[in-house]
């Protein structure tokens, strides 16, 4: 009986959270891109460094609430992934940590352009556009093409976008339009749009989700999570709306007075190598990384072939813009009747 | 008897004094680096303690009857406030009010939270206070008694009025950050919140009027359910009665997201029954699932469980001689069960209504897996805290709002149970036989159970298989482990064992977790039934309040409002294991408070008063006479506590991180991101931990053996 008891406690202590044993050599890393790509992430830096990585995937918009939420005393060490917006936002408000790690010079010019607004506080990991994504079995004839196409109401009731306040995609979505048509006229297509979604998803990602099992027929998402069902055999049509469209530069961020700072920056220089953000295509995710030494994705859109605005990241990554914004958009789209 | 007494009492004050010279005040301190030695370093304010400490002791060793001496109840009332004053008053980054920087100087470097040295010396102050309090004829003296009120007094306190309350005058906070009643009154009038546009058939309903439609919905099906299903397998020959007792607790075992998501496989615009039922009668599939009825169905199937063993507990405690009697007596079995049993069974009834209603208010799985566009006040909590704006506020606001439903609840409860005694264990003969019901509640019964069976083995069926198939919500259906494999990985390497899967983290602290929080639920929530059925003390009626507010707080406001207190010093514990643990045993408290006073309000005090009579004081009372006869609302509370522990959401979403993250927070995680493989494979995986567990418990405390006859061993032939 005391033999068993004794294998039970000994089972239970080497079960033991690690708190309760020494700190040194983990990173607290709060992850807001696709989970399946944060997991490939932590585990190659884990196999790399021997750091272990400690991670929670959260919606950028769940995670800047978050580290506001724990500035007293700040709880993660790097927040990785994400649009940048929220990250310019964090920035601004003094969440974030200055760093200019040395491989800077060897990232694309949108990267260090988010690195300056910023004042060195946030940096671009890698960037995408935002489109749209359609079920092909469900949408036969005459495929739509624009961000009006989307308005038709055959749509009614079948097409998803997150909901903004959660969802930095969204809010991309909500800037983009901002930008697109001017604000009151952007609101003016949103609550038109309103009609036909189906329901405000809380993750970025979830809307293409639905519409490769059919659920609805159109989700609003970036462009490179359409190319990854449609890469994992689903019947997705990827959509680069003809208007024109936003784009995110997911960014990567220190976090101010983290328990681990050294781990922090280890992870912040090889975050930015080629070789670390090569691992997003392995994870089905198919973002231009911001190293331009790093090989970009067969898979993903190009860049090049899209009719990008000219998407003003220091406007719209500010407090001021992004919160009033987000307010508007619950009085006048949040509050509408289903 | 009085040495023992004075024995106690010096435990408590030799405690008090060891920790303060000994234990580390601050959160991660050394050891030895006390409140002593860090006061003599400098942080002047700490001394005063320890002065209190020394006071206490030499009172203690030096007079004949110190618990009575005047100075005594001083030195623990100074000790207690000063502990609090000083935790408050001095922060991580300095003083927290201007005048503290004049009196201590030092203050300006500021202080961690409490570590264990606070944290005992604080329970070693409410030892004496029990003590001193006792003395001066608090419980009529009753020393256990007082100690276990003072103790939950203090408990309850901490851990659910203080982080309300700060959660409360968030509520009154104006964007500029005064304190004003003019927003608050803005927001609670607002018309999104109370519209009935939905009724009237102009646009959609208010958050408040949506919540409390499926609120009462939910529990009115849940708790009929319940009561069907208790019927069927306590009081029938029904042949499934097994399977039925199985199938009835396989969903309390399951995180409800999963169900959601089995929901929308099944009923969704593609589920395999939307499309087969479409193709029979020739419709389009629609979305019809998404809203009221897809969150209804999946709340019924997720609470029917907890109702059933609530009211089935209550069916067992029935003592059988008074339906027998009302039998012998001429009876018709309908009447009987009109007159007899139906009365007897409405404290677990309303119980059960409740439960599953304020389940209901809480439960913000359902509604964002399956809710479309019918938004509740669970979710706009949520989204308002998680949002950008991190508008606490707003979310302090619907929380009252919330709160105020709850307690409605309680007080409609209160009024429809009345006064009546409910007494059938008495301690006297005991011995009738279990009547079956009649026939046509039987049948009535079964039609209700039977398409609850059905969509519970059709949603089990999909979880089940939906982990081990490449994707289900796509009808892809070659067998694989690659989902269990992701979660589960791991590798015997050069550096050891390496758990490299995603779901270990999660796993280990939800077990840990678990294991911590169900017996302190179970014996603090028992203990505080006792106190209530059973002492009388002064301020038993705000006791009694207390505890049932605590029952009355949604999840969900407990999650914010631990985001709001325990975030910086004095209590310093979010992102530790032990604020998920103290969240389980105050959020499941009442769980195993209303077994208790359900299962007590049946039996008669006058066994107890015997026991007192022949000198038992009121500890020995509970274990060897109390305890024994409520041991099915024992292990009821022990193996929801656990389970819960496991499945619960609404208030861990806003408390786990990064280091101990929970299972149904990941889960929720890889549902919100449309990873349906992954959370069902996961699911399964802590459905059959848990299924361990609970079979665990059952072994160890077994469930009801009341010594009664079944028809059985009545029918046996006697052996004289």
């Amino acid at each position: 009986m005391i033999r068993r008891f004794t294998l039970i406690g000994a089972t239970a202590l080497s079960l033991q959270p690690a708190s309760a044993f020494a700190q040194a050599n983990e990173l607290v890393l709060y992850c807001s891109v696709g989970e399946e790509w944060c997991r490939a992430q932590s585990e190659a830096f884990t196999r790399e460094t021997g750091i272990n990585v400690l991670m929670t995937r959260k919606s950028s918009g769940e995670t800047f609430a978050q580290i506001k939420a724990e500035e007293g005393q700040p709880r993660g060490d790097v927040w990785w992934g994400g649009t940048g917006d929220p990250h310019l936002q964090a920035a601004q408000e003094g969440l974030t940590e200055e760093y200019r790690s040395p491989l800077l010079a060897d990232l694309q010019p949108w990267a260090v352009a988010q690195a300056e607004t910023s004042g060195y506080k946030t940096v671009g990991i890698y960037a995408g556009a935002l489109g749209y994504g359609y079920n092909s079995t469900m949408v036969t004839e005459n495929p739509p093409a624009c961000w009006s196409d989307l308005l038709d109401a055959r749509f009614v009731d079948d097409i998803q976008v997150a909901n903004p306040n959660s969802s930095g995609t969204s809010y991309t979505m909500l800037a983009t339009m901002v930008q697109l048509m001017g604000e009151d006229e952007a609101f003016a297509y949103l609550a038109q749009l309103h009609a036909n979604i189906s329901q405000y998803t809380q993750s970025g990602a979830a809307p293409i989700r639905a519409a490769a099992t059919g659920e609805t027929a159109v989700g609003i998402v970036f462009m490179h999570d359409a190319v990854a069902e449609a890469v994992g055999g689903a019947p997705i049509v990827t959509v680069a709306p003809c208007e024109g469209t936003g784009y995110e530069v997911g960014s990567m961020s220190l976090i101010l007075g983290g328990p681990n700072p050294d781990a922090a920056k280890i992870w912040y220089d090889w975050a930015l190598s080629p070789a670390a953000q090569e691992i997003g295509a392995t994870a089905k995710s198919f973002q231009v990384p911001s190293n331009s030494n790093a090989a970009t994705p067969p898979e993903a859109p190009k860049l090049i072939d899209i009719k990008l605005i000219d998407y003003d990241f220091a406007r719209f990554g500010s407090s001021e813009v992004r919160s009033a914004l987000l307010a508007r958009w619950d009085a006048e789209i949040g509050i509408l009747p289903k | 008897m009085t040495a023992r007494m004075g024995r106690v009492g010096l435990f408590w004050s030799a405690l008090l004094l060891a920790t303060v010279l000994a234990l580390p005040w601050f959160k991660g301190g050394a050891i030895f680096s006390s409140a002593l030695t860090e006061g003599l370093a400098g942080r002047v304010w700490l001394l005063p303690l320890v002065a209190v400490a020394l006071g206490l002791a030499a009172l203690a060793f030096g007079t004949r009857d110190w618990r009575v001496h005047p100075a005594g109840a001083v030195l623990v009332g100074v000790g207690l406030v000063w502990l609090i004053l000083q935790g408050f008053g001095i922060g991580l980054r300095g003083p927290a009010m201007p005048g503290i920087a004049v009196l201590f100087p030092a203050a300006a470097n500021g202080q961690p939270g409490f570590g264990w040295g606070a944290w005992v010396a604080g329970i070693a102050l409410v030892g004496v206070l029990a003590e001193v309090l006792a003395a001066r004829g608090f419980c009529r003296g009753e020393r256990f008694a007082a100690f276990s009120i003072v103790g939950i007094v203090a408990a309850l306190t901490l851990f659910v009025f203080f982080p309300i309350l700060t959660l409360m005058s968030a509520a009154f906070i104006a964007p500029d950050g005064t304190l004003s009643a003019l927003p608050f009154l803005i927001r609670i009038t607002a018309p999104d919140l109370w519209s009935i546009g939905c009724l009237t058939g102009g646009g959609r309903c208010g958050v408040v009027v949506n919540t409390v439609v499926l609120g009462v919905l939910s529990a009115a099906f849940a708790a009929t359910l319940g009561l069907a299903l208790a019927l069927l397998v306590a009081r029938t020959d029904f042949r499934m009665r097994r399977f039925l007792r199985a199938i009835a607790i396989l969903p309390i075992i399951t995180p409800p997201f999963v169900v959601g998501v089995a929901i929308i496989v099944l009923f969704g615009r593609t589920g395999v029954v939307t499309v087969e039922v479409a193709e029979w009668f020739g419709m389009r599939p629609s979305r019809w699932v998404y809203g009221l009825p897809g969150i209804l169905l999946a709340q019924v199937l997720a609470f029917t469980p907890v109702t059933f063993l609530v009211i089935l507990s209550a069916l067992e405690a029935i003592n059988p001689t008074l339906e027998e009697a009302s039998t012998t007596l001429g009876a018709r079995p309908v009447t009987t069960f009109r007159t007899v049993t139906w009365p007897l069974l409405r404290p677990a009834l309303a119980a059960a209504f409740l439960l599953a209603f304020i389940e209901s208010l809480s439960d913000f799985g359902n509604p964002i897996v399956l809710g479309g566009s019918y938004d509740v006040l669970s979710t706009k909590i949520f989204f308002a805290v998680v949002g950008a704006q991190y508008d606490l506020s707003q979310a302090a606001t619907l929380s009252v709002l919330l709160l105020g439903l709850t307690v409605a609840a309680f007080w409609l409860q209160t009024r429809w149970l009345g006064r009546s005694s409910y007494v059938t264990v008495t301690g006297k003969s005991d011995a009738g036989l279990v009547a079956p019901v009649p026939p046509l509640i039987k049948w009535a019964a079964v039609a209700a159970v039977l398409p609850f069976v059905l969509v519970t083995v059709g949603v089990y069926v999909i979880i089940l298989i939906g982990g081990f198939v490449t994707d289900i919500a796509r009808m892809e259906m070659s067998p694989t482990f690659s989902h269990l494999w992701t979660a589960f990985s791991f590798e015997l390497g050069e550096r050891g064992l390496q758990l490299f899967g995603s779901a270990w983290n999660s796993m280990i602290t939800t077990l840990w977790v678990s294991t911590l929080s169900a017996p302190l639920t179970m014996g603090i929530g028992i203990l505080t039934a006792w106190l209530i059925a059973r002492q009388d003390f002064v301020g038993k009626r705000a006791f009694e309040f207390g505890t049932l507010l605590s029952f009355a707080i949604p999840g969900t406001v407990v999650g914010v409002s631990y985001i709001a207190a325990f975030n910086v010093p004095p209590i310093d514990m979010t992102g530790t294991l032990w604020i998920l643990v103290i969240c389980f045993v105050f959020r499941n408290l009442p769980v195993g408070m209303r077994a208790g006073i359900a299962a007590l309000a049946q039996i008669d005090r006058s066994m107890e008063e015997a026991s007192q009579t022949m000198g038992a004081g009121g500890g020995r009372v509970l274990r060897d006479v109390v305890l024994p006869l409520i041991r099915p609302a024992i292990f009821t509370a022990l193996v929801y506590s656990f389970v819960t522990a496991m499945t619960a959401v609404s208030a861990v979403i806003f408390l786990v991180s990064a280091r101990h993250n929970m299972a149904t927070a990941y889960i929720m995680g890889r549902v919100g991101n449309g990873e349906y493989a992954l959370a069902m494979a996961y699911s399964t995986v802590l459905m059959l931990v848990m299924v361990a567990c609970v079979a665990l418990m059952n072994l160890v405390v077994g469930r009801a053996r009341l010594g009664r006859r079944s028809a059985v061993t009545s029918s046996a032939p006697p052996t004289e």
